[in-house]
């Protein structure tokens, strides 16, 4: 369960939550101008970031607000809750190329099928 | 404004004015409704002093500007619920969104009267607190919670309104009037193990 700070509340349970997708999207001035493939590219086509993503969140069963938060999509640590209209923070992306190394703990047994299906996955 | 005469409380078809203890039997928690309270959810901006003003004229108390707090005026009680959104709470027979309307002519607000769409439940006693904890998730803790704090949030799994009046602890759940029998009987449920007494508040 994850505790998320709401700028106006404080930390809140993660149930109280709804989330709403990418943040810091603006919507073209001149809508009537833009191509198909433009007006598609801004509807619809989101940022799929493995590491720090920037998002909108809204305390749906608290204040009722809506705000952003800059969350690690990898760990899931929250690295910043700010207002709707603040800039975002400057916070420096987090590479995740190397690969974790494999599980060597000698209490579990060794499971081949999900790890063959987490690297399937990736 | 709803008809005084046509007003019935959402919990009626309990009977509970029916089991209400007369005498002071052990309770951990007590429990009752609250019925025939006014209630207005008002809206208006939050800066405004223009706004802040007039609304402190019509009520003789100031908005709570500080998240998750209430105010406590001589004839009403206001709850903050966001930080342009109160609830206004008033007994009954109080003229409050008519008062509202008048008071704030003019004004960029909204006055909406919702004293029907909401149940109110009583719920006091040494064991309140663990009563709620059963299905809440806020920190209730006298460290980070207390009287003349509420906080929306929810409890049994539907939206709630829970408002602390006093460190009894004594709390007021505003709950949609729909979901009220429901959320009556999950209380009354979770709070059996410390004896329930039903009282009329
Ligand atoms: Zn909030």
């Amino acid at each position: 369960m994850l505790l998320i700070t709401c700028p106006f509340c404080g930390p809140r349970d993660e149930s109280e939550f709804a989330c709403g997708g990418e943040a810091h999207i603006v919507r073209p001035a001149d809508p009537a101008a833009l191509t198909d493939a433009q007006w598609a590219d801004y509807l619809f086509m989101r940022k799929n970031v493995k590491g720090v993503h920037f998002e909108r969140w809204m305390h749906s069963h608290g204040c009722r607000r809506w705000f952003n938060a800059a969350r690690d999509t990898v760990t899931h640590q929250f690295l910043a809750f700010y207002k709707m209209g603040e800039q975002a923070p400057d916070i420096a992306p987090v590479s995740y190329t190397a690969r974790p190394a494999p599980r060597t703990d000698p209490a579990l047994p060794a499971d081949p099928a999900l790890h063959t299906d987490r690297e399937g996955a990736r | 404004m709803p008809e005084g005469y046509l007003r019935q409380s959402p919990l009626a078809s309990l009977g509970l004015a029916a089991r209400a203890a007369t005498a002071a039997d052990a309770a951990g928690v007590t429990m009752g409704e609250r019925e025939r309270v006014m209630l207005v959810n008002l809206r208006g901006d939050g800066v405004d002093r223009g706004f802040l003003d007039r609304v402190r004229q019509a009520l003789e108390v100031d908005l709570p500007a500080e998240p998750n707090t209430a105010a406590e005026g001589t004839r009403h009680r206001v709850l903050w619920l966001g930080p342009n959104e109160w609830l206004v709470v008033a007994g009954e027979g109080e003229q409050l969104a008519a008062a509202l309307d008048a008071a704030l002519a003019g004004l960029h607000v909204s006055v909406t009267d919702i004293s029907d769409a909401r149940a109110v439940i009583a719920l006091s006693g040494a064991q309140a607190r663990d009563v709620l904890a059963k299905g809440c998730p806020l920190d209730l803790h006298p460290r980070s919670f207390g009287p003349m704090r509420c906080a929306q949030s929810r409890l049994a799994k539907v939206a709630v309104l829970i408002d602390q009046r006093d460190d009894a602890p004594s709390y007021d759940l505003y709950v949609l009037r729909s979901q009220a029998r429901y959320l009556w009987r999950w209380l009354d449920d979770a709070a059996r193990e410390y004896a329930v007494r039903i009282i009329r508040p």
